[in-house]
């Protein structure tokens, strides 16, 4: 579980260019990080890669935090 | 009508990432072509290039980071890169990159490109082709787009007025200097950030620059001794890239806060060969037009010309027309003249030459120095009597300057710039 944590906030740091220290789990990407919507996309896909799992677009919708990914990964990933 | 002039500069090119380095690496003399490296090229006809050096940008070299940040750099295209960089050092350079709410309203960004992402297009496609549409980036789009270095700058800057792009292949920079010049005159903006970007050094670039038959293929193992305007053993254009960004501004704000003039855009002169989409017309014609034009708009005679940035693209059949084209509307006049090929050191920047070559321009003016064609060792029939400026700068007059960039379409301009 914590590694999966660990690797959703490296993958969010990365793609939205964000400190390290500003991401916890209850980090809403749009409105404590910064994104857009267009980056939410670009988030989504790299889970995706990340863990191997598809997420559907009605699932993506739902991500919207930190804790938020860590959970659909938990469920889904292989 | 109002009075344009140029008060900020900013240049990415094969021979460093900022203006004081490019100027004085060509001035000297020294060639920014070399193996591509971007991918393995082994198996192409052409494996030289004009790249860009990268680095922390202590030593001249571009480094990225200064201007984008990591996310940026990953999202758009290299192009973008490079125009976005120029333009900041162009605005930091005349002192505008900070505006009032009210100048913001005045001022506009017109900056072009030839192809554009064309880099991120190849490899998106087999991004599509290998793993399907759910996977294309969702920045894929604007990323690419060549009015996009505009958009970015204008975002970045908070540019309010005009927003604008041109796409003219190989004339882009210059139609995008003369065309913003003008936004200006007609009272449409008081500032404008203009010029051109290209990355095009990829591996779709070169295959089709070389199908075209258009590339060097002849000083694979020589890189520095490829691009060789008016040459007879010249065989064809070294790619090359970067940007080139200027400032543009109305003449008497730019006097009233006292800015660093660098010179004014006093001709711009614009035409078509209606002949063929990549051979240039085999008398020159729209390029004699084009200079026609720039000339009358700047109420200036052949003789007032001192020096020309050619097009020079060290093709075989272009860089004579051009020559020829010179010769004819110079009259005797071109006894007088120095004309070189910058191309030969930068290689050509396609959609970035224009730009890159008026700031060449702008620089002679300022120096009084005109840079060199390399490689001249042997000139062409018809270059008796025309000073090309072989291998070495000479320090001369300039007081008037003009670029030649022509593009495939058939599609001339011609600017001229004048100092203050």
């Amino acid at each position: 579980m914590s590694d999966i944590a660990e690797r959703v906030k490296k993958i969010v740091v990365e793609h939205l260019g964000v400190e390290p220290d500003k991401v916890t789990e209850d980090s809403s990407f749009i409105d404590d990080l910064g994104a857009d919507s267009l980056d939410t996309v670009e988030l989504v896909m790299a889970f995706e890669d990340e863990f191997g799992v598809e997420i559907p677009d009605d699932a993506a919708e739902k991500i919207l935090t930190v804790k938020d990914a860590i959970a659909f990964v938990a469920a889904h990933g292989k | 009508m109002r009075r344009v002039v140029v008060t900020g500069l900013g240049l990415v090119t094969p021979l460093g990432g900022d203006v004081a380095t490019s100027w004085s690496r060509l001035v000297a003399g020294q060639s920014g072509i070399g193996p591509i490296t971007r991918f393995d090229a082994s198996d192409y006809a052409c494996r030289i290039a004009g790249e860009v050096p990268y680095g922390d940008g202590s030593d001249g070299s571009f480094n990225p980071d200064r201007r984008l940040d990591s996310k940026l750099q990953r999202q758009v295209d290299r192009f973008i890169h490079f125009g976005l960089d120029a333009a900041g050092q162009a605005l930091e350079d005349a002192g505008l990159a900070e505006l009032t709410e009210a100048e913001q309203l005045r001022a506009g960004v017109l900056i072009g490109s030839g192809i554009g992402g064309l880099p991120g297009i190849a490899e998106e496609s087999i991004t599509l082709h290998e793993r399907g549409p759910r996977r294309v980036s969702p920045h894929f789009v604007h990323g690419r787009l060549i009015n996009l270095v505009s958009g970015q700058v204008s975002i970045r800057y908070g540019l309010k007025g005009p927003n604008h792009a041109v796409v003219t292949a190989c004339s882009t920079g210059a139609h995008a200097i003369g065309d913003a010049a003008r936004l200006i005159m007609w009272d449409d903006a008081d500032i404008m950030v203009a010029g051109g970007a290209e990355a095009s050094i990829c591996p779709l670039g070169i295959a089709g620059f070389a199908q075209a038959k258009a590339l060097s293929t002849r000083y694979n193992d020589e890189p520095t001794r490829a691009s060789r305007p008016w040459d007879r053993d010249r065989d064809g254009f070294v790619m090359g890239e970067g940007a080139g960004i200027v400032v543009l501004e109305e003449m008497e704000r730019a006097k009233r806060r006292g800015a660093t003039i660098y010179g004014e855009v006093v001709g711009y002169g614009l035409t078509g060969d209606a002949y063929h989409v990549t051979a240039p017309h085999p008398e020159g014609d729209g390029a004699y037009r084009a200079m026609a034009m720039a000339l009358k708009r700047a109420r200036l005679d052949p003789s007032d010309i001192d020096y020309v940035n050619a097009h020079g693209t060290s093709t075989p059949m272009g860089d004579e027309l051009e020559l020829g084209a010179v010769r004819r509307l110079f009259g005797n006049a071109i006894g007088r003249l120095s004309m070189s090929s910058t191309k030969s050191a930068i290689g050509h920047l396609l959609g970035g030459a224009g730009a890159v070559e008026s700031i060449f321009c702008l620089l002679s003016l300022r120096d009084q120095v005109v840079p060199p064609t390399l490689n001249l060792d042997n000139p062409c029939e018809g270059a008796e009597g025309v000073d090309l400026v072989p291998h070495v700068a000479r320090e001369r007059k300039v007081e008037a300057a003009l670029n030649n960039s022509f593009g495939f379409g058939g599609t001339n301009a011609t600017v001229i710039f004048r100092k203050v």
